[in-house]
């Protein structure tokens, strides 16, 4: 276990990472420095890998049941993937937003505290201490004024848009460390995917936020440092200004200027 | 044959044999349709045309339901009080609910979120199979087995009670309902399990805190199906209950059910006595009840399913 020194600026490193589904290699190799409390986004075509790795930065791909992973994966200088981690732990640290917005079949208010109260164990939890959460959680994400009148409402009533917030919102209260995002804004129309990207945006520096996007517009204008994947390999990772300016490599460069992918 | 168009090629209002197989499977499928509820309609109305002159004349609403003493075969002084056989199906269907309940929702979690591969597919099939077990089996397994047993364990003079009957409907009810609350889980989507997983809920929370909650209408169907099957039950019940008119007081009494007295006694009587038409009363009040507990079933899940 590494020293809290050590890892002031690195949030999450990896080793040596190979993932296989069964008998297919979906990573090789994967050894990447994800620096804290910036925006770090994952680029590459279809079926390149990044989404299998943002999945087992909280090891949420093992629900599949024939995935294996070796290597190492440190977040905040914890091996994640050392035999005696509790899986409960490492996603209150982590916490992770899917490409299809899944709020729980809850109202507003249980979605928001869910995670909370499942990780406040048997403790009774004043109904004061939950409504500040909710509110100081929904502010966060600018959900606060559309939604506080009907935080008893179904959650899934929400527009996909708001949906997606508050799926932000209720990571926040167990004050993770990590985001995970998984094409957060596949699933929005346009001025949903400016909203949901301006937020995350305000989100940076408290957290240090990995995004999986398919595209690469989004990537440009929001992240600060870019990974770009292929065939399972990390093929460059640099600040983004650079790699869409000057790749370093020529996949990389074919990939941006869209001749494949 | 159909005269070629002047255009070429075949008329425009040629029916060749396509058409008509069309035509004939349409009609046959409408039939098929039609039955089921032609069936429903025609069986209660010929129940109640056998039972109504036993309602318009003897029956009294007081007797009926406030009484325990049936004895429609009284030569000086028939009655038909069906108050102790309507507490013998309540008893017996109360304790298989009991049973049943927790066994099934039970087995329906197991096998719905924690077994995976081979054993949840043997598991599966297994279930089904217990469903498929003929009732008159498991009277003979109430009358040779348990009858024994709980003289044996209990140290009371008849084995054959509400305990009895109840343990053996419960059995034959849990795996009805244990295949329908398994579907209603199933039928949670697993985008739920995933979100409550990653926010760090472990396998119960999420069991317990969503799956369950937004299975809860399926699950209830599954348990009214259950109640809905224990009323209607006769034959074990008949075997395993004692068969004797009594209102129950404790789980080691004999009773007699609904559907055990008309199975039993309809065809020792006269076609239009007294008699059968008190009988057919008795199968009027039984469809009744199962009726409404398999519609509320019905709403319950539809009425969930459309929000």
């Amino acid at each position: 276990m590494a020293s809290a020194e050590a890892v002031s600026d690195i949030a999450i490193e990896t080793r040596q990472v190979n993932l296989w589904y069964g008998t297919f290699q979906a990573l090789f190799d994967v050894d990447l420095q994800i620096p804290r409390g910036r925006i770090t986004s994952m680029i590459g075509p279809s079926g390149c890998g990044k989404t299998t790795f943002l999945r087992s930065v909280n090891r949420i791909n093992e629900r599949l049941g024939y995935v294996r992973t070796t290597g190492s994966i440190e977040v905040l200088g914890y091996d994640i993937y050392a035999p005696d981690v509790e899986l409960v732990q490492v996603r209150k640290r982590i916490g992770m937003v899917f490409q299809r917005p899944n709020p729980l079949p809850l109202s507003i208010r249980d979605n928001v505290v869910f995670g909370y109260r499942v990780h406040s164990g048997r403790r009774k939890i004043p109904q004061t201490e939950l409504d500040e959460l909710v509110e100081s959680a929904l502010r966060q994400v600018l959900l606060w004024d559309t939604v506080k009148d009907r935080l008893d409402r179904q959650a899934t009533e929400l527009s996909l848009e708001e949906q997606q917030k508050l799926c932000i919102a209720r990571l926040l209260p167990v004050k993770p460390a990590v985001l995970l995002m998984d094409e957060p804004c596949s699933a929005l129309d346009p001025k949903g995917t400016e909203a949901v990207e301006e937020l995350i945006w305000q989100l940076r520096g408290d957290y240090t936020i990995l995004i999986v996007t398919h595209n690469m517009a989004q990537a440009r204008r929001a992240s600060e440092e870019c990974i770009f994947m292929l065939l399972g390999k990390v093929v460059e990772h640099a600040p983004t200004d650079e790699i869409f300016v000057t790749p370093r490599n020529q996949e990389t460069a074919d990939y941006i200027e869209g001749r494949y992918g | 044959m159909p005269q070629a168009s002047p255009r070429g090629g075949d008329a425009i209002d040629r029916r060749n044999l396509d058409w008509y197989i069309d035509k004939g499977v349409q009609v046959l499928v409408f039939i098929g349709g039609v039955s089921g509820i032609l069936f429903v309609i025609s069986i209660f109305v010929f129940i109640t045309k056998e039972g109504l002159g036993f309602l318009t004349e003897q029956f009294s609403i007081g007797e009926f339901f406030g009484s325990p003493r049936w004895a429609p075969t009284s030569s000086h002084n028939p009655t038909y009080g069906a108050l102790a056989l309507i507490a013998g199906t309540a008893s017996v269907t109360g304790l298989a609910m009991v049973i049943a309940v927790p066994f099934s929702l039970g087995a329906a979690i197991f096998i719905g979120e924690f077994a995976t591969g081979k054993p949840r597919e043997y598991l599966k099939v297994l279930v089904e199979l217990l469903a498929a077990i003929p009732s008159v089996v498991w009277g003979f397994i109430g009358l040779s087995i348990m009858n024994p047993l709980i003289i044996k364990l209990f140290n009371v003079p008849v084995g054959l009670n509400v305990l009895n009957s109840g343990f053996i409907l419960g059995l034959m009810a849990a795996p009805i309902m244990t295949t329908i609350a398994e579907d209603a889980l199933k039928a949670v989507p697993d985008t739920y399990r995933e979100a409550a997983e990653a926010l760090g809920a472990t396998r119960w929370q999420v069991i317990l805190r969503v799956v369950i909650p937004a299975a809860k209408p399926g699950l209830l169907a599954a348990v009214l199906l259950g109640v809905g099957r224990g009323f209607g039950e006769t034959m074990a019940v008949l075997m395993a209950s004692g068969h004797s008119i009594n209102l129950p007081t404790s789980v080691f009494d004999s009773v007699r059910a609904l559907t055990a007295t008309i199975a039993a006694e309809l065809g020792e009587t006269a076609v239009g006595s007294d008699h059968y038409r008190a009988l057919f009363t008795l199968g009027i009040f039984l469809f009744v009840v199962t009726f409404v507990i398999n519609l509320t079933a019905d709403l319950v899940v539809r009425g969930i399913r459309r929000k």
